[in-house]
């Protein structure tokens, strides 16, 4: 089936998300729609998939024009799709999920046909060799399980055309692998495959065909066989460095040292920090590694006292953190960068000057006899703006307008602004724009360079490379290794799976 | 009976992992055992050796006659305690194997725990009988409004609604039940009527929570206090004014044939009036429906995660609608317990905070049908204890017994309920 999209436009307000864009997918294809976060390719498709009324165009299937008014419409019409953020019921089982919307049923009162629901799932988890137990329940599954639960989802009504949003933001490198060997074999089988992506690796791996988007416009069609760095300029718009500048590590004595820490969590009691150790000595990068939710975030917190640890213990220059409040662990030169900037990092209904001395309010200059001073509020926040360089229409603006990369800035520079020892950062650039992750990475190096320690989890490897001494991998909340920044991809990968690195290099 | 009975060992780790560690949770074996204790400490212990407590167990007007059961109140309180003791070992026994334990237990548990405590109220007391039947019977009655009203919370709640408005439904039922059969002359209008004045009022919880998005808590209380206006106004007014408005009309009792034979169920179950079996089909239906039928899966995952069921298709503010309205209608239908089913002319505030519990049982039900009716029957015969208390002339002060069914309720909810789930989008309203 061939899909054609002509001059799509869709508004928001006044933002323009996608501007008269048009896009032509063959059967059997991969078309790969590459942009940054917030181009508009995701919007794009949720017009196609009828989320959205489009503001203007026209969806032709196989030459003809189509209109959606729902999701429902769009599968009828055989337009499957496969969300950034999975669209399936995790208390239901594997089988309930996949029959949901169309199911079989039997007598009167239609009663499910669980039976058939089961077999048809049995079915396609055969036919692509996705080992998938119907009768599972969803949030006990891996994410990567999931991820093929959804794809089951779509075959099972006779998606002819299928759309992956961002598939491979959540996997493993080996399960990044696995996914896009799962999109060959559906290409080989006539399904035209959208690929909505930015990294470039995996379009370079499987597409046919790439359009890029920027700011919600088409700027140019690339074939697979273009170097990264002419893809990344298409997506950014002008010449970016694929690599971060930075001198080897002077490295210091210990500054952060971590023994035994075990977080066991209230509600469920789970535990998810198991007897993690390490240490981070002065003016050195840790890129802390793995799959999100392996207990990387639950570190960053532990050590800051987000959240109590159970046993262990952490100590900062000699001091020991555990059992202190936040105030008084901030006070001792901590730097936290919390992994959701929304929720954590700012106050969005705060001004830009405001969130700017969020943890500085309490002592002079900004404060006095428990009153805040305006002006040196005001100085502090304009000199800040300025130094870090945050878009904003003034320092009186709601944080909440900004840009996520602007916020990230305003995060970075109310932490940046105390004496650090240990900065801790949690996916700095998630959802940043190329620009701002690299204005980012080269703030976090400085902080190196300033013989401060550093923690940085991501689950971005490039990000990892781009910046650790040493890498720190995750896993169940265990600390599988410690490697050289030198370790190739794989083995990293493998690690992220729960493989020790060393059992590897045996191998 | 005080303890989270249910904490499921869900192998809940980093990234939903099975292969996470799990901790053995001992909170609920040791909430049973510090109560079966106690239950063995006082009523066990205090009661003193050599007199008796009497049960009745049938009625004279049995098909079977069985003759009244008379204990040594002492041995039966100690031994009851030590079956609740028991259980809280039973529970400890599966959390050492990280296995949950059904409803069922609780339920058996609480009993165990109330049948110490009337042995020893009832010890010594010659002249006055436990009626072991009667007990059960009025458990039941009593449960009724409470089965209709959490079986209106788990439809509402499991599309995403939640509804505070029980009570206000159960009244408006009551009301209009009153009202109508008054009119007509006829108890059964009032089956009729009650339905739809619940339906009213959860047509209007649906519509400010799905299309002007009204915080659904606050519009429920709102709802709670218009319903209790509006209906002691015209009580006050329009019933007061025409007596003929306001009958205490009744349902008659119907006795199944065969069934209502049995000895002890028999005249508990099956010697009731219609809504009592509208009851229980309720349940049956409801707890099929919704679990094995396609409109409960899909009224299912709208409560769960309803922007999935909208991407295939499944209309989300429809369905929450329609349920919220079929949920008012039975809990309207339950309101006619108050007037039409217990023979008795409506009063002003008269259903006395039964929505409210019966939200509790809806909770501790685990928002299923067959949950629900559990719950209910163990807050009914809380209710039912105050009252066989209060006629046996116990010692503890009535203001005590009065407050049983709310103890047991908190209890319930706080303790046995432990980390049970609601319907992750409930209260949420949906925004495209």
């Amino acid at each position: 089936m061939k899909l054609e999209l002509r001059e799509i436009t869709k508004r928001f307000g006044d933002f323009t998300a996608n501007d008269a864009i048009s896009i032509t997918v063959e059967s059997g294809t991969v078309h790969a729609l590459l942009g940054e976060n917030g181009a508009g390719k995701s919007t794009l498709m949720n017009v196609l998939f009828g989320l959205y009324d489009a503001d203007g165009g026209q969806i032709l299937l196989d030459d003809e024009p189509v209109t959606f008014a729902g999701p429902g419409d769009a599968m009828a019409a055989g337009i499957g799709m496969v969300h950034q953020h999975f669209m399936l019921v995790p208390v239901f089982t594997v089988a309930e999920n996949v029959m949901l919307g169309h199911e079989q049923v039997k007598g009167p009162a239609k009663m499910l046909d669980v039976a058939a629901a089961r077999a048809k799932v049995r079915e396609l988890s055969d036919r692509f060799g996705f080992d998938i137990d119907p009768d599972a329940i969803v949030e006990n599954l891996s994410v990567g399980a999931q991820q093929r639960v959804e794809i089951i989802k779509a075959l099972s009504r006779d998606a002819k055309v299928l759309i992956l949003d961002e598939p491979t933001a959540v996997l493993t490198p080996q399960e990044t692998d696995e996914l896009l060997e799962i999109v060959r074999q559906l290409r080989d089988s006539g399904t035209a495959v959208v690929l909505i992506t930015h990294k470039l690796r995996e379009v370079k791996a499987v597409a046919d065909t790439i359009t890029v988007i920027r700011r919600g416009k088409v700027v140019g069609t690339a074939e697979p066989s273009a170097s990264q760095e002419e893809l990344a300029s298409l997506m950014v718009g002008r010449d970016v460095s694929m690599t971060v500048d930075k001198d080897e590590a002077q490295v210091g004595d210990t500054m952060l040292e971590v023994s035994d820490l075990t977080v066991v969590d209230e509600d469920s009691q789970v535990t998810v920090l198991d007897n993690v150790s390490f240490e981070v000595k002065r003016g050195e990068i840790l890129a802390v590694a793995g799959v999100q939710g392996n207990g990387q975030t639950e570190l960053a917190e532990a050590i800051l006292g987000v959240i109590a640890a159970s046993s262990g213990s952490v100590r900062l220059d000699g001091d020991e953190l555990t059992g202190r409040s936040i105030r008084d662990n901030l006070e001792a030169g901590i730097g936290f960068v919390p992994e959701d900037r929304t929720e954590d990092g700012v106050v969005a209904t705060f001004t830009v000057a405001n969130n700017l001395i969020l943890d500085l309010y309490q002592g002079a200059p900004y404060s006095r006899r428990g009153a805040i001073d305006p002006k040196v509020v005001t100085s502090h926040a304009e000199e800040q703006v300025e130094r870090f360089d945050v878009r904003t229409t003034s320092i009186e603006a709601l944080t909440g307008s900004l840009s996520g990369g602007n916020q990230q800035k305003v995060v970075l520079a109310r932490e940046l602004a105390r004496d650090l020892k240990l900065l801790i950062a949690s996916q700095p650039t998630r959802g940043l724009d190329v620009g701002s992750i690299e204005f980012v990475h080269k703030r976090i190096i400085e902080e190196r360079d300033k013989g401060v320690a550093v923690i940085i989890v991501s689950s971005e490897l490039d990000e990892v490379y781009a910046l650790a001494d040493r890498i720190a991998v995750m896993y169940h909340g265990r600390i599988v290794d410690i490697v050289e920044p030198d370790t190739d991809r794989d083995t990293l990968g493998l690690m992220m799976a729960g493989a020790h690195g060393d059992e590897e290099e045996a191998a | 009976m005080s303890a989270p009975v249910v904490d499921a060992p869900v192998a809940q780790g980093p990234g939903a992992s099975p292969a996470a560690p799990r901790t053995k949770s001992w909170k609920a074996s040791i909430g049973l055992g510090v109560t079966a204790l106690v239950s063995l400490l006082v009523f066990g212990l205090t009661t003193p050796s050599g007199v008796q407590t009497t049960f009745t167990i049938a009625t004279s007007s049995d098909f079977v006659h069985l003759p009244s059961l008379t204990v040594p109140a002492k041995a039966a309180a100690v031994t009851l305690s030590l079956i609740a003791l028991a259980l809280a070992g039973y529970v400890a026994f599966r959390a050492n194997q990280y296995r949950k334990v059904g409803i069922w237990l609780p339920i058996v548990f609480g009993m165990a725990v109330m049948g110490a405590l009337l042995a020893w109220a009832g010890a010594d007391r010659s002249g006055t009988t436990i009626q072991l039947t009667g007990l059960l019977t009025s458990s039941l009655f009593l449960a009724v409004p409470l089965v209709f009203g959490s079986l209106a919370g788990t439809l509402c709640e499991r599309s995403g609604i939640i509804n505070i408005a029980i009570e206000g439904q159960l009244l408006a039922g009551a009301f209009l039940a009153a009202l109508l059969a008054s009119m007509m002359g006829n108890a059964y209008v009032g089956l009729i009527a009650a339905p739809i004045a619940g339906g009213l009022v959860g047509w209007l919880l649906a519509v400010f929570a799905t299309k002007y998005w009204v915080n659904q808590i606050v519009v429920g209380v709102v709802l709670n206090l218009l319903v209790l206006g509006l209906t002691s106004f015209f009580f006050s007014t329009l019933m007061s004014d025409n007596p003929s408005l306001n009958q205490p009309l009744g349902l008659p009792r119907v006795d199944i044939p065969l069934l209502s034979s049995i000895p002890v169920i028999g005249p508990v179950l099956f010697k009731q009036n219609l809504l009592v079996y509208i009851m229980y089909a309720a349940v049956i239906i409801l707890q099929i429906m919704l679990f094995k039928s396609r409109w409960g899966l899909r009224v299912r995952s709208v409560g769960e995660h309803p922007k999935a069921a909208d991407t295939v298709g499944i209309k989300v503010n429809r369905t929450r609608v329609r349920n919220t309205v079929l949920g008012g209608a039975i809990a309207g239908l339950g309101g006619a317990f108050f007037t039409v089913a217990s023979g008795l002319a409506f009063g002003k505030e008269m259903t006395a905070g039964k929505g409210y519990i019966a939200l509790a049982a809806m909770i501790l039900g685990r928002w299923s049908p067959k949950g629900a009716l559990a719950a209910a029957l163990l807050f009914g015969f809380a209710d039912a204890l105050r009252v066989q208390l209060g006629i046996i002339g116990s010692d503890i002060p009535s203001q005590f017994l009065a407050m049983t069914p709310y103890l047991a309720t908190i209890f319930a909810v706080a303790g046995l309920v432990g980390h049970s789930r609601p319907p992750a989008a409930e209260g949420t309203p949906y925004k495209k």
